[in-house]
């Protein structure tokens, strides 16, 4: 068992979970990703490393309550329990001294960016971020990531904040103007599409974080596959960072998509087998 | 009197009702019928089924405790040599070892020596196992890396020569292959989880959603204490054939679509809340074990039409031949002599069909087996919507990659002394299908027990 330790509502729907894990938060890295169940009958669910404290023996994980495990999670409160937590899984990210980097988040991918994006900056980078949402109240992890850049810039869709638009407005404008070293982009699959084929005329290495369908996240079941230059390889052991200039991005959202049908089903037929009253 | 020519045969489920069905499809013997049985033993001197045991259970005497009604004697006796019976009765391919030397197989059936293992480990189940006596503690510590019938068999062993042991596990439950991908309809996994619960009364410690070389890797158990380390983590690592749309929905390996069901329990979904998406027409590539296991799954899971989709021919396939019977009986089709060149998708990225080819056998290649040759222009196209891929797996590199030191075979597989286990790292052992490539739970279970002797006598002269 593992225990919630304190949760936080960062906006409507997107929850914020620091879980007791000692083991792994001594050997979680930024970049890495963890998997969870929420009870016995319970889906094993991959999500990426929001924070780590060593000293409490803690990760922060950040969901956006979409489907049927996340709402079950979402159900939870401090002092819960759930079944099993398991990692740190997947490569952490390659931090080093690359000059001035680029890091865009959208959505709940802010939160997996945050921990990258303060490494980097320990590491000596210049830090320009971009982070975006649809609106001002969907918009998370402002002031973190603020805190561990040099330069900081805020895209919303409706333009209830910052610039009306999208993160890649930003980004082009950014690459227009300055010379940059390498772009880190973390956000909803076809975000980080559309990111790519943004930055790959000005050819900057761009590193994506995927997050496909998963099962066991150690190579053993294969559902994870995502098509890299013409490479199969298994995110949960290979990545789940890669160069988003040699994703097939067609391929990537169709497979992430595969069990739509079945998660509305799941859904339907109730999300917390009753009796916690969130519905 | 006179010698009854065949084996007394196993009740099972109708295969009509059955293969809608998770429950187990063979029921086990009577008492009655084990006796039947046992009597045809005729117990040779020379005691030539054993030479085919890969544990060298001694098969005779267990048949003779039968044949004395002394059930639980026979369960007993079976334990000597084989901490799973209840397990291998029902899994080992006692058609090609031990079965294979039975003197009455010469002219008539051999005696079901499997099935008589089953009746007896299941009559002690039944009866109710006492708990062990936990070993007075050496002080010794063993860590023990994988939760399948390798590291368990090691673990108890080394829990009964008084070591302290934990085992490390990746996913949320021990047992290894036995519940992620044997099918419930084979190996019940309520079997599986009394043997770890007796291994946990032994005073061992399972520690679940533990991946070593992500958390802790060898090394650093060695630092931190543990005075040696066995390494049991299997052929976890599915491959694929490597051809065109191998990538498209609807394609799964093997350990995906058998990991979906058996472990998570995708055929009680929604009540289960992981998934599986099944069509109506399935091929399943490979005919191992494996394989029948995903054609007979697909079919519980609602197929209309399951096809096992191999290379070579009939007398070829690799896996156990009552799994084959099963198989047939089911409905499952044969395409034989055929593999798929492509995989061929719908416009919006979902499994439409196979390009397949026909092959012929020619001479016999290295392994004795004839040859499979292309036909050329025998392309045809199958239509299916779901494809498993079960043409093998090799070993997740996780932990020889975090290991060095260690040396690895060309395939990724450790380098272990025969009958002992012993890795070229000091302190190291491993057994199992990381050491042989994917094989059997008899022999990754006696491979646990040779490693776990071997441990012993290291620990002792450390
Ligand atoms: C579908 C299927 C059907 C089969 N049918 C039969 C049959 O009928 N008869 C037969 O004899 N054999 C059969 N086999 C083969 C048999 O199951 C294997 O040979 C046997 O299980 C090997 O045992 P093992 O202990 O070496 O490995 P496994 O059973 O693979 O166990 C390895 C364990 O190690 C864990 N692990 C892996 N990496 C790590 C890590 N880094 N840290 C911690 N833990 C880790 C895994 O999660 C797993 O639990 C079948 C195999 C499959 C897949
Ligand atoms: S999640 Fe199973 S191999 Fe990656």
């Amino acid at each position: 068992m593992y225990q919630i330790v304190a949760t936080k509502i960062l906006a409507p729907s997107i929850k914020l979970f620091e879980i007791k894990a000692p083991k792994v938060a001594a050997k979680a890295k930024a970049g890495q990703f963890i998997i969870l169940r929420v009870d016995d009958e319970g889906e094993r669910i991959p999500l990426t490393i929001a924070d780590i404290n060593r000293n409490a023996g803690t990760l922060t994980i950040i969901f956006q309550e979409v489907g049927y495990t996340t709402k079950k999670l979402g159900c939870l409160n401090e002092g819960d329990n759930i079944v099993d937590f398991v990692g740190p899984l997947g490569q952490p990210s390659e931090i080093e001294n690359y000059g001035r980097i680029v890091c865009v988040g959208g959505g709940v991918g802010v939160a997996p960016l945050y921990p990258i994006t303060r490494a980097l900056k320990e590491a000596g980078n210049e830090v320009i971020s971009i982070i975006g949402a649809r609106s001002k109240d969907l918009l998370i992890f402002e002031e973190e990531m603020k805190a561990v850049s040099d330069t900081f810039m805020v895209a919303t869709d409706d333009g209830s904040y910052g610039h009306k638009g999208f993160v890649t407005d930003l980004l082009k404008q950014v690459l227009d103007e300055q010379e940059v070293k390498q772009i880190w982009a973390i956000g909803p699959g076809i975000m980080m599409k559309v990111i790519c084929a943004t930055t790959k005329p000005y050819e900057v290495p761009t590193i994506v974080s995927m997050n496909p369908i998963m099962v066991d996240g150690t190579g053993m079941c294969g559902a994870c596959r995502v098509s890299v230059g013409d490479e199969t390889k298994f995110a949960c052991v290979d990545g789940p960072e890669f160069d988003g200039h040699l994703i097939d991005w067609d391929l990537a959202l169709r497979r992430m998509n595969i069990f739509k049908d079945e998660e509305k089903r799941a859904e339907a037929a109730g999300s917390c087998g009753g009796g916690c009253g969130c519905q | 009197m006179p010698i009854i020519k065949v084996k007394t045969s196993m009740p099972s489920q109708d295969p009509k009702v059955r293969k809608s069905n998770f429950n187990e499809v063979a029921t086990g013997y009577t008492k009655e019928m084990a006796l039947q049985e046992a009597e045809r033993c005729i117990q040779c001197k020379n005691e030539p089924c054993r030479q085919g045991c890969p544990v060298e259970v001694d098969i005779p005497a267990f048949i003779q405790k039968i044949k004395d009604q002394d059930f639980a004697g026979a369960a007993d006796k079976l334990k000597e040599k084989n901490n799973l019976p209840a397990v291998c009765g029902r899994v080992c391919p006692q058609e090609s070892q031990c079965e294979s030397f039975c003197t009455l197989g010469k002219k008539n059936d051999p005696v079901g020596i499997g099935r008589l293992e089953r009746f007896a480990a299941d009559y002690q189940l039944e009866a109710g196992v006492l708990d062990p006596e936990v070993t007075q503690s050496t002080g010794k510590r063993v860590a023990v890396v994988g939760g399948g019938p390798a590291g368990l068999t090691a673990a108890a062993d080394l829990a009964r020569f008084g070591h302290q042991v934990t085992v490390f596990e990746a996913l949320h439950v021990a047992g290894g292959v036995l519940m992620y991908g044997i099918p419930e309809f084979r190996l019940p996994k309520e079997i599986v989880q009394r043997e770890i619960d007796y291994i946990r009364k032994l005073g061992v410690d399972i520690q679940t959603n533990s991946v070593i070389g992500k958390l802790d890797t060898v090394d650093e158990l060695l630092e931190k204490g543990y005075d040696a380390v066995f390494i049991g983590t299997g052929a976890g690592l599915p491959y694929f054939m490597d051809i065109p749309g191998e990538n498209l929905n609807g394609v799964y390996s093997a350990n995906e679509f058998l990991t979906r069901t058996n472990l998570m329990k995708a055929y009680k979904f929604p009540e289960a809340a992981t998934p599986i998406k099944i069509g109506k027409r399935v091929a399943v590539v490979g005919a191992g074990n494996v394989a029948m296991d995903g054609a007979r799954t697909a079919l519980r899971l609602g197929a209309e039409e399951s096809y096992i989709v191999y290379r070579r021919a009939a007398e070829q396939m690799p896996a156990r031949d009552e799994e084959i019977e099963h198989a047939e009986e089911e409905g499952v089709q044969f395409k034989l002599l055929t593999s798929p060149i492509e995989i061929v998708g719908t416009e919006d990225g979902w499994v439409k069909g196979m390009t397949c080819v026909e092959y012929e056998l020619g001479e016999p290649d290295d392994s004795g087996r004839r040859r499979p040759i292309k036909i050329e222009g025998s392309e045809f196209f199958m239509e299916v919507d779901t494809v498993v891929m079960a043409i093998g797996q090799g070993p997740n590199p996780l932990v020889p990659s975090t290991t060095p030191g260690m040396e690895l075979k060309s395939k990724g597989t450790i380098v272990a002394e025969d009958g002992t286990g012993k890795t070229t790292k000091d302190g190291v052992f491993a057994g199992g299908d990381i050491v042989t490539g994917a094989a059997t739970v008899i022999l990754a279970m006696g491979a646990g027990k040779d490693a776990a002797k071997a441990i012993n006598e290291y620990l002792q002269n450390k």
